[in-house]
């Protein structure tokens, strides 16, 4: 091996390794590290647009813009709104997505063609998809003529309370591929002795579900609600396309689609920043809330 | 046993049932929201909307901006990405834990949050909008991808280093000429995981193109969806036919390889 000298101490024994990690360490202060510190920035001052270049006052403001946020009955109602989705989504994909991936893991026929039915809808854009849910629910489309007379009047993506709950469904079956794999490699490490102790016990499928798979994947569990509650608050694309820009009147509005209305539409970047700020507290808040409920009995 | 079955296979039906819908209602002349409608009827068949959302978003600009999006994308992850990865997990030097430690926290930082100040750094202050380069910027090195090649490096054995090392090889011609040809299949895996990334990305891009020919396909059929299909003969058929050249690509690489696309989300989901 490479001597040591003191400047081998100092810079480790490939200082060629700090040239190879630049360009990455570049890319992440670019766009993550200082974007996150400017956004805070932003929240706590006057900013506006201003041509480049040009010397502006952007003075310090305190909290005006988080008071701005607050006080604006869009946001309150579009924070509500990602709860909503978040208490049908979390729950359905965490039942869903074990019960999938549990059934899969028998061994079963077909199951390469069952994996790649249940991956393809986290492979394909958002956007493609939502053309077809569109048509699918319309008020006449495929699913209310099913319905038949069981129809919702209005329809699902144009009535105010059902709205969310659609997207929420939405969102669900294009998620779920991702976290049935998620559980799939935990199930991999429930040990096998643990079902005979428990068929030996007399317990029967449905049993040893319930006692031995349920606590054998609490921390992929909470893997699963952390990255569901992620998703969710970074809710977009859907509510943009699927519900046209938050409708009906703002029922399924979400944070980052006010973010993006007042902060780039309406071109106060200050107040959008205070939003977002705001959601990442929300987010940071509810995953501390999650972990000590779902994690308790982690050991 | 059979019930289990009989839940994957209702499973598979609602998981694939709107793909199929989709090609279904892309290839009907008059859109049918019937339960017949579902079932292709000869009659009914037509390639038109294809020709239809070809004339209103230009397929073929539209593909190439994606492409051209996607590629930047992949070229980076794949230049930068595979020094990053192959410092992190072969060479000591000073700062390795900090810039590994640093990879995993930026996975949970939420891109939406960063919208916003990146939007204004990129379009405002550095001036490219309705550019290739301020498209790519954000996404330049997918952060998974560099954590996948850091695993495969990471499971060479030493020797093989330590013996290209006495002979005196540069670092660089170390991983270009020993370490590179060995991981071949986790090339392959970054490719395919990128992929998906910036092909369906749909905010940023939306963001940063207000001109039509530089639009990737997320983008123009989305504008398409929320204003010109109001106009049109049979909107529906336009946007499913546009839905379906959006995510053939995808499908398709993600039906070759899907072995390639599992078991790196199997590893990187359970160890990140």
């Amino acid at each position: 091996m490479r001597s040591r000298g003191p400047l081998g101490r100092i810079l480790g024994e490939h200082p060629v390794g700090t040239a190879f990690v630049t360009p990455y360490v570049v890319f992440l202060a670019a766009v993550f590290a200082y974007p996150l510190g400017f956004a805070v920035y932003m929240s706590f001052h006057d900013y506006f647009f201003a041509a480049p270049g040009a010397i502006v006052d952007r003075p310090f403001v305190g909290f005006d813009n988080y008071v701005t946020v607050l006080s604006d009955p869009a946001v309150r109602r579009a924070f509500g709104n990602v709860l909503v989705f978040l208490v049908i989504n979390v729950p359905l994909t965490v039942v869903l997505s074990l019960l999938l991936a549990n059934a899969l893991n028998a061994a079963i026929r077909w199951r390469t063609f069952f994996r790649v039915s249940y991956y393809v809808p986290y492979v394909t854009a958002s956007v493609a998809v939502v053309g077809v849910w569109l048509f699918l629910f319309n008020s006449n489309g495929l699913v209310n003529s099913v319905l038949g007379p069981l129809a919702p009047d209005p329809s699902w993506l144009v009535n105010s309370s059902l709205a969310m709950p659609t997207v929420a469904i939405y969102v669900t079956w294009k998620q779920l591929g991702f976290f049935i794999l998620l559980y799939l490699a935990a199930l991999q490490n429930v040990s096998k002795d643990l079902y005979e102790a428990a068929s030996m016990d007399g317990a029967g499928r449905w049993k040893s579900f319930l006692n031995v798979t349920v606590p054998g994947v609490r921390p992929a569990t909470t893997l699963v609600v952390l990255l569901a509650t992620v998703t969710g608050a970074n809710l977009f694309t859907e509510p943009y396309l699927l519900t046209g820009g938050g409708g009906p009147d703002g029922a399924s509005a979400s944070p980052v689609l006010i973010m993006y209305q007042r902060g780039i539409e309406q071109g106060n970047p200050d107040v959008g920043s205070a939003i977002g700020v705001l959601l990442v507290i929300g987010v940071l808040l509810l995953a501390l809330i999650e972990r000590r409920f779902v994690g308790k009995e982690e050991s | 046993m059979k019930l289990k079955f009989v839940g994957l296979l209702i499973g598979a039906f609602v998981f694939l049932f709107p793909f199929y819908y989709m090609l279904i209602g892309s290839l009907q002349a008059e859109p049918d929201p019937s339960v017949s409608g579902a079932f292709p009827s000869p009659g009914n068949l037509t390639g038109h909307n294809y020709a239809e959302i070809n004339q209103a978003i230009h397929l073929g600009r539209s593909l190439l901006n994606s492409g051209i999006f996607t590629g930047g994308v992949i070229l980076g992850t794949l230049v930068f990405g595979v020094l990053a990865g192959y410092a992190l997990a072969r060479l000591q030097f000073r700062g390795r834990g900090l810039v590994f430690n640093l990879m995993l926290l930026i996975q949970v930082v939420p891109f939406q949050l960063l919208t916003i100040p990146l939007y204004v750094l990129i379009v405002r202050s550095y001036g490219l909008a309705d550019s290739y380069l301020g498209m790519i910027l954000p996404f330049l090195i997918n952060s998974t991808a560099v954590f996948v090649f850091r695993q495969y490096f990471l499971q060479l054995p030493a020797e093989l280093f330590d013996a290209a090392r006495i002979d005196g090889a540069s670092e660089l011609s170390i991983l270009w000429r020993v370490a590179v040809p060995l991981v071949r299949p986790a090339l392959l895996t970054g490719v395919l995981l990128t992929f998906i990334g910036p092909w369906n990305e749909f905010l940023w891009p939306f963001l940063i193109t207000k001109q039509q020919d530089l639009q990737p396909l997320a983008v123009s059929l989305s504008n398409y969806l929320t204003t010109v299909s109001a106009r049109a003969a049979n909107p529906f058929g336009a946007v499913l036919a546009g839905a379906c050249v959006l995510a053939a690509p995808a499908v398709t690489l993600f039906i070759i390889f899907q072995r390639r696309f599992i078991s790196t989300n199997l590893s990187s989901g359970v160890k990140g």
